[in-house]
């Protein structure tokens, strides 16, 4: 079988050579210890930090994480281990018929923080529908991204001055959005040097299907945009793994559009923040765009409806725990002497009570006035609409104290 | 078809009154509202150094530059879904989708985002842009290039549909559609674009009628023609027709598509008591299934006959060389007319 690290050999094949047609099917090894073929990382992989709390270091990168002292190092601990905390309140309240559905992130702290925390306040995210630990990241509370999933609201937080644009449920569709919102940067005239701003738009495995990531990739090209194409590969859209996808590692499609593609321990909060910021740097400075392969395990379901037992090897889930995103930072601080008992105990007790205050305003938050329906379906006043709303509050005004 | 048609009128050059057609109208129209906002763009395929495939941009690109006319991808939901990001950002995106044909693909951006983020955001963010779309057929074009999908985008809550008749509607439609802070798709009738008997004194300091109303035309007793776009043309000749036969027709170009103007249609039928509504679209679920909805709620007790209407067949188009059976047509809508008159 080819090299499928070198792509001239695809298009300048040796005499004999055939294309690795059959290179997306993983060998049963492959499958128990849950690393696909497409899903290798190898020597592609960066990682600054391994599973087991090792510093490793990198010519390319240690500059870019040069600031993170071990009181940095401890932010993102906490960081990581308060979105987790939130994340299984949160699937708890589902469970407990206090929210309609929850999009868990669990496995995926370090590539959501680490990348989040690389941004500056003049950047925009643009995130898909999992990405609670970026907006964490960007200010937004989780409070406000709960109305989604308690279904009062569909996300009504500050996007400008968050940075943090709407979720986007319709899989692809912010890839387009948030390279035009990127152009629209360069032609604003704010990209080209170290205080240039930069977009960054979340998606997963699945969605490198869609025309609108392809689609995404060619505008971005084309104008270079300033954007960076995060990819959190969690290894399955819903029931589908990666191969069902991509027959090559996704951060190689990058090559195609020819821009950079990189692949990235999303378990690696340091990996992460560190070529997150590698990627942005060269976005502000009108190199972009940049694709990031954030290479991490969905722990949980997709979604509160799914159940993964069906088309999943618990073997595999138990592969992936060992390299948890947050153990390995608690591995390194506690080794190196960046932190004791006690700040792992504040951190806990922190994140307790960070749940219990969620816990405490989804369960008075309110449901919406129904006259709601009608509201800024459009930004002009519209008469027709009016008139709609004016028809059914007067039904529903016909019941007795008002209520249906 | 001409590309490009030289006024017939003289006027003076010093007057802010020039004789246009559709096309030229629409042109100029985009030229004033890119000179008014730097933010506005446009952006689409071969809109730039070519001008459009109907030279609708023409002169844009060489006048303001590469970055505000933008020779996009060839892929329309990229052209739709970038232009969401563009406005989000504060820009006034103007897309031009090459034929009505071509849409779909961008039908998902349009359905999913450009439709949903103001109400998603609850306001808080604002999708100011402009979808151009030529539409309808008689051009004797292959498949895909003279379809009348308006009814479409009439459905979903969120957008806006207009279409002008005429090369006044056409100056100030795309203006106003532009300086929106609402999405619009202009329909635009492409078998007019460079009719020059349909060329118009535009007065460029004049006071624009508003964007969501609907304009007598023609007033008449006998009975109520509505139609939109192309066939407000075909309209117009209808009613001269039978005036000839002694039956006043009063005609309505109903202009907005979405949210349609209604008011003046059923205060003519209170008084004709009759009405054909005319378009080339499929008459299933489309807009003048709306119209007559509409009218029998509204002016039920008015009615001297059921509500008539001349439309293309629920078929895909067909080869156009079966275009004049498919499409409206005088003696189709003079058929209507005698009817409803003998109902």
């Amino acid at each position: 079988m080819s090299d499928m690290s070198s792509a001239e050999q695809w298009t300048h094949p040796e005499e004999g050579d055939l294309p690795p047609a059959t290179a997306a099917k993983p060998t049963k090894d492959q499958v128990i210890a849950g690393l696909r073929a497409t899903s290798e990382g190898g020597a592609d992989l960066t990682q600054l930090l391994t599973p087991e709390g090792e510093r490793v270091p990198s010519q390319i990168f240690d500059p870019y994480v040069a600031d993170i002292d071990f009181e940095a190092l401890r932010g993102l601990y906490k960081d990581m281990v308060i979105v987790r905390r939130a994340d299984r309140e949160a699937n708890a309240m589902q469970r407990q018929g206090q929210l309609g559905i929850w999009v868990p992130l669990l496995g995926q702290e370090a590539a959501q923080i680490g990348s989040g925390r690389a941004l500056r306040p003049n950047d925009m995210a643009f995130p898909s529908y999992r990405e609670h630990g970026v907006g964490y990241a960007r200010g937004v509370s989780f409070k406000e991204m709960l109305g989604l999933f308690r279904c009062t609201s569909m996300g009504e937080w500050d996007y400008q001055a968050h940075g943090f644009h709407p979720y986007t449920i319709v899989i692809g569709n912010q890839v387009l959005n948030a390279t035009g919102y990127a152009m629209g940067q360069k032609f604003d005239g704010k990209v080209g040097d170290d205080d240039g701003e930069a977009t960054i738009v979340y998606f997963g495995d699945g969605a490198t299907s869609q025309g609108d990531v392809h689609e995404g990739f060619v505008w971005a090209a084309v104008y270079d945009a300033p954007v960076v194409f995060f990819c959190q590969n969690n290894q399955w859209a819903i029931s589908e793994p990666t191969e069902r996808q991509s027959r090559l590692p996704l951060y190689q499609r990058a090559r195609g559009y020819g821009f950079p593609g990189i692949r990235v321990d999303g378990n690696d909060v340091l990996g992460c923040l560190a070529v997150t910021r590698w990627a942005l740097e060269a976005c502000r400075h009108g190199n972009g765009p940049v694709l990031i392969e954030a290479f991490t395990y969905r722990m949980d379901a997709h979604t509160t409806t799914d159940d993964p037992t069906r088309y999943r090897l618990s073997d595999e889930v138990e592969t992936w725990k060992l390299k948890d995103p947050i153990e390995r930072v608690r591995v390194y601080l506690t080794r190196n002497g960046g932190a004791d008992a006690s700040f792992f105990e504040q951190v806990e007790a922190e994140a307790d009570e960070f749940a219990a205050d969620l816990r405490e305003f989804v369960f008075t938050m309110e449901d919406p006035p129904p006259e709601r329906i009608f509201d800024n379906v459009y930004a002009e006043p519209s008469a027709a609409l009016d008139k709609q709303r004016e028809e059914f509050l007067a039904y529903l005004g016909g019941f007795e104290g008002g209520v249906h | 078809m001409s590309a490009t048609t030289q006024p017939n009128v003289d006027v003076p050059a010093s007057s802010t009154v020039q004789n246009l057609t559709i096309g030229k109208a629409i042109n100029l129209g985009l030229r004033a509202a890119m000179e008014k906002d730097s933010k506005v763009v446009v952006m689409g395929e071969d809109v730039g150094k070519l001008g459009g495939v109907f030279r609708i941009t023409d002169g844009l690109q060489k006048d303001f530059g590469e970055q505000r006319v933008l020779d996009t991808p060839l892929a329309e939901s990229g052209i739709i879904g970038t232009a969401v990001g563009l406005a989000v950002r504060g820009f006034r995106p103007v897309c031009e989708i090459q034929f009505e044909g071509f849409i779909f693909p961008g039908f998902d951006q349009i359905n999913s985002q450009v439709a949903k983020l103001h109400a998603r955001t609850q306001g808080r963010i604002k999708v100011p842009m402009v979808i151009r779309v030529p539409y309808g057929g008689g051009i004797g074009a292959v498949e895909h290039h003279s379809e009348s999908p308006e009814s479409y985008f009439a459905h979903l809550a969120g957008v806006k549909a207009v279409t002008p008749s005429n090369p006044v509607d056409a100056y100030w439609m795309i203006q106003q559609a532009i300086f929106s802070d609402d999405p619009i798709l202009v329909f635009e009738p492409k078998k007019l674009y460079h009719m020059g008997t349909l060329k118009a004194p535009v007065d460029t300091a004049a006071e624009p009628m508003p964007l969501f109303a609907s304009k007598v035309l023609r007033t008449g007793t006998a009975a109520t023609l509505v139609g939109y776009g192309p066939t407000v043309k075909l309209c117009l000749e209808v009613a001269e027709a039978a005036a000839e036969e002694g039956n006043e027709l009063e005609v309505i170009d109903l202009r907005a598509l979405s949210p349609m103007d209604l008011d003046p249609v059923f205060e003519s039928v209170r008084k004709t008591g009759r009405l054909i509504a005319v378009s080339e679209a499929p008459s299933e679920a489309s807009l003048t299934s709306e119209i007559a909805a509409r009218v029998q709620q509204e002016c039920f007790y008015s009615l001297e006959a059921p509500v008539l209407r001349v439309t293309a067949f629920d078929t895909p188009y067909p080869p156009s060389k079966l275009e004049e059976h498919y499409l409206p047509d005088l003696d189709r809508v003079l058929d209507a007319v005698d009817r409803s008159l003998e109902w």
